[in-house]
């Protein structure tokens, strides 16, 4: 099962390397993993998109928690939460047929078209995993994808519940 | 007017002393020179060279054991912490408070595969508790004095310090200031138990009608083996070890039933796999404990007490968990218990008993001595006889280590020391020294086999240095023993690379060493020359023992069985 931990951790050198070590020694798995500082200086949040039932979920909140630089570990995915990602993708728009198509699926998805070149255009989108790969895969049937970089999920509790100090 | 300015070597010896640090096991190098001549230049902290920075951190571990306090290691940068590497892993494994100052490249250096130059910290990243690189001198004493916190607070673990050498020189100077009552928001160790969890493994131990204590290293390290004996006593309930809690409850208590798990008794294992009712105290239900896990106590409840959250149902799943200091919850088990007035049920505790008794009737842990071939059980024993159980047995890893652990029963905590989780072979023989540099005036024997005592046998040289008048009893079987074992009960009997066929002369080696050697090879002079060995007071003696290189460790647990499937002896099923 799919789950999105949030982690507040003290922003010193290593406390990131800690988390990723922590999850390949102990063979949790990743799919995405992102992380900054908060408006706080000195607190960085991890975002960590994983997958395990139960009981490996348990090891790794756990398994978190211990590292001393961790402050504080949440399961997202317990409650209801606001879940996004970032997606910038550049493809092929080398005629009006295919510029006007990419621009309409673009609209259609709420996303916007942030570059252009002689022949390509550059285009952002936010949303959860699954608006970002149904418009991937409506934009490869329509044009040559030329690259695409995604940052990884981030989430946040909705309502009054927070991760914070 | 300003202050007083130190260089970091000079605040680093300043921040040792402010923590009442006594001892410091290591080698110099390149990089930590200017510790080593701020070492020099004042006497309340005593440098021990040793002549291997991984037995720096054995003599530094087998110190921690004996007396609680932190082991501090001092190695240079690149080989000299790489060295270091399986000291530290040892002490994780174990949960044993040691701070590791490891000299690093100066920080200008860094990054360019400068000589000497080890990234220490990543490389120790998954096998300590915490680590730290210092940036600014002044941050030098408080990261100390941190790393002190951790390592020895709540489940305690190794901790690695990188000090590069541009901080330590004169060339960097700063004000000294440590603050030794840390606080960290980052890291609060939980103390007391839950009270709603006590009250319910409370409610469990009324209801049990066939109660079994599981006790491990938890206790020896909360120094709680008073309050684990005053517990048992009042539960009446059998009560077994495990290898890393030897000594938690005396060895001869009535209520004891040895140690449980691969090389464990049979009335322990067996007492486990009929349990309703198990209470685990600072204990992790190890692989070499469980045996089979889909196999493991199909009927007993699990209240499971333990400092670290990780630690419970991470193997095996625990109904009523507990999170705490030991000595605290036992504390309050026993307060619970005596508020509400219990009393064990006579009747069932008789019957469980005798179920219990009839185990403890079938074997304990026996061998037979035939011939003149001196049987390594029959050494431990005499060993026993002659310290009166009382000595420190420091012990390597193999076959010597499960015989001491079967045949000489601890009265006390922390007289057992030995590499329980990461099984280091070469660690005896520097952990005694660790501990009789803590307690010159008692018996400290390293108990070992002509493997295990080859792989830090240099130390020997330090020995003779700082008058380390350990007895080391090497229990020769020309062989790996436990290698050998294996690979006759499950390999078909190849001895593939588990022979020793060019063994030194032992005595002559620990003569030239500057020592006693004292060989013995005949069952009759057997305990006659052991206490020879033991009346030498002021040197070293290396007692090699020539043993039955046949014999095996039993009982043993048949693989992938439950916990009480074992042989207890050849083709012999319990």
């Amino acid at each position: 099962m799919r789950r999105i931990l949030a982690v507040l951790l003290e922003n010193e050198p290593g406390s990131l390397s800690r988390i990723v070590g922590l999850f390949s020694q102990r063979a949790f798995n990743i799919e995405s993993l992102t992380v900054a500082p908060t408006e706080d200086q000195s607190l960085s949040r991890i975002t960590i998109a994983t997958r395990g039932d139960d009981k490996v979920l348990e090891q790794i909140v756990k398994q978190v928690n211990k590292l001393i630089d961790v402050i504080k570990i949440t399961d997202l995915t317990e409650r209801s939460h606001v879940e996004r990602e970032l997606l910038l993708i550049k493809v092929l728009a080398m005629n009006d047929k295919s510029r006007t198509e990419v621009k309409r699926i673009t609209d259609i998805f709420r996303g916007s078209i942030v570059d252009i070149g002689k022949q390509v255009y550059t285009i952002e989108l936010t949303g959860d995993a699954e608006k970002l790969n149904a418009f991937v895969n409506t934009l490869a049937n329509e044009t040559e994808i030329i690259e695409s970089v995604r940052s990884g999920c981030v989430g946040i509790a909705r309502g009054e519940k927070a991760l914070r100090l | 007017m300003t202050k007083k300015q130190f260089t970091g070597a000079q605040m680093v010896v300043k921040a040792l002393a402010a923590l009442d640090v006594k001892y410091i096991f290591g080698y110099p190098g390149g990089t930590v020179l200017d510790i080593y001549d701020a070492l020099f230049q004042q006497t309340e902290v005593e440098h021990i060279l040793v002549r291997h920075e991984q037995a720096a951190t054995h003599m530094a571990d087998g110190f921690a054991r004996a007396t609680g306090e932190v082991g501090v290691v001092l190695a240079t940068s690149g080989p000299g912490a790489t060295n270091c590497i399986t000291g530290i892993a040892t002490a994780y494994m174990d949960s044993i408070p040691m701070v590791v100052l490891s000299g690093q490249v100066p920080s200008t250096l860094i990054g360019d595969d400068a000589f000497q130059e080890t990234d220490i910290v990543g490389c120790s990243r998954p096998i300590v508790k915490h680590s730290f690189n210092c940036r600014v001198v002044e941050e030098i004493p408080n990261i100390i004095a941190k790393a002190f916190y951790i390592a020895s607070t709540g489940r305690p673990g190794p901790v690695v310090i990188e000090l590069p050498k541009d901080l330590l020189m004169p060339t960097s100077m700063g004000e000294f200031h440590i603050e030794t009552d840390v606080k960290m928001r980052s890291y609060n160790p939980s103390i007391k138990g839950h009270h709603k969890q006590i009250k319910k493994a409370v409610k469990a131990i009324y209801e049990a009608k066939k109660l079994v204590v599981y006790a491990g290293g938890g206790i020896i390290i909360a120094n709680a083996s008073e309050l684990l004996t005053e517990l048992v006593e009042k539960l009446d309930a059998p009560i077994t070890n495990t290898l890393m809690g030897l000594g938690g409850i005396s060895g001869t208590h009535k209520n004891y039933i040895g140690m449980l798990g691969m090389h464990g008794s049979v009335e322990a294992n067996k007492t486990m796999a009929n349990a309703d009712l198990i209470l685990a105290l600072g204990a992790r239900f190890d692989d070499r404990v469980t045996n089979n896990v889909k196999k493991f106590c199909p009927d007993a409840k699990i209240i499971h007490v333990d400092i670290d959250p990780t630690s419970i149902s991470k193997t095996i799943n625990a109904h009523i968990p507990v999170v705490g200091l030991l000595d605290v919850v036992l504390q309050q088990l026993l307060d619970e218990l005596t508020a509400t007035d219990f009393k064990p049920n006579k009747e069932e505790r008789a019957n469980w008993w005798q179920e219990v008794n009839q185990w403890r009737e079938i074997n304990r842990v026996s061998y037979v001595q035939e011939g003149d071939q001196i049987k390594p059980q029959r050494v431990i024993e005499a060993m026993y006889k002659i310290t009166q159980g009382e000595a420190y047995v420091c012990s390597d890893v193999g076959q010597h280590q499960m015989f001491a652990a079967q045949y000489y029963p601890f009265a006390k905590p922390r007289q057992w020391i030995n590499s329980g989780g990461l099984g280091t072979m070469g660690f005896g023989l520097p952990a005694a020294m660790g501990v009789k540099l803590a307690f010159p005036e008692s018996h400290v024997i390293c108990i070992t086999g002509d493997g295990s005592i080859q792989m830090n046998i240099q130390e020997l040289s330090t020995c003779l240095q700082y008058n380390l008048p350990v007895v080391i009893i090497s229990l020769n079987n020309r062989s790996l023993g436990m290698v050998r074992q294996w690979q006759d009960m499950v390999y078909g009997g190849r001895h593939s690379s588990s022979y020793m066929e060019s063994l030194p002369d032992f005595v002559k080696l620990a003569e030239s060493y500057g020592h006693v050697g004292m060989q013995i090879n005949h069952l009759d002079e057997l305990e006659d020359k052991l206490n020879e060995a033991f009346t030498i007071k002021n040197r070293l003696v290396f007692v090699d023992v020539l043993v039955d290189e046949k014999e095996h460790v039993y009982p043993m647990q048949i693989r992938l069985g439950a916990i009480d499937d074992m042989w207890i002896k050849k083709g012999v099923k319990a």
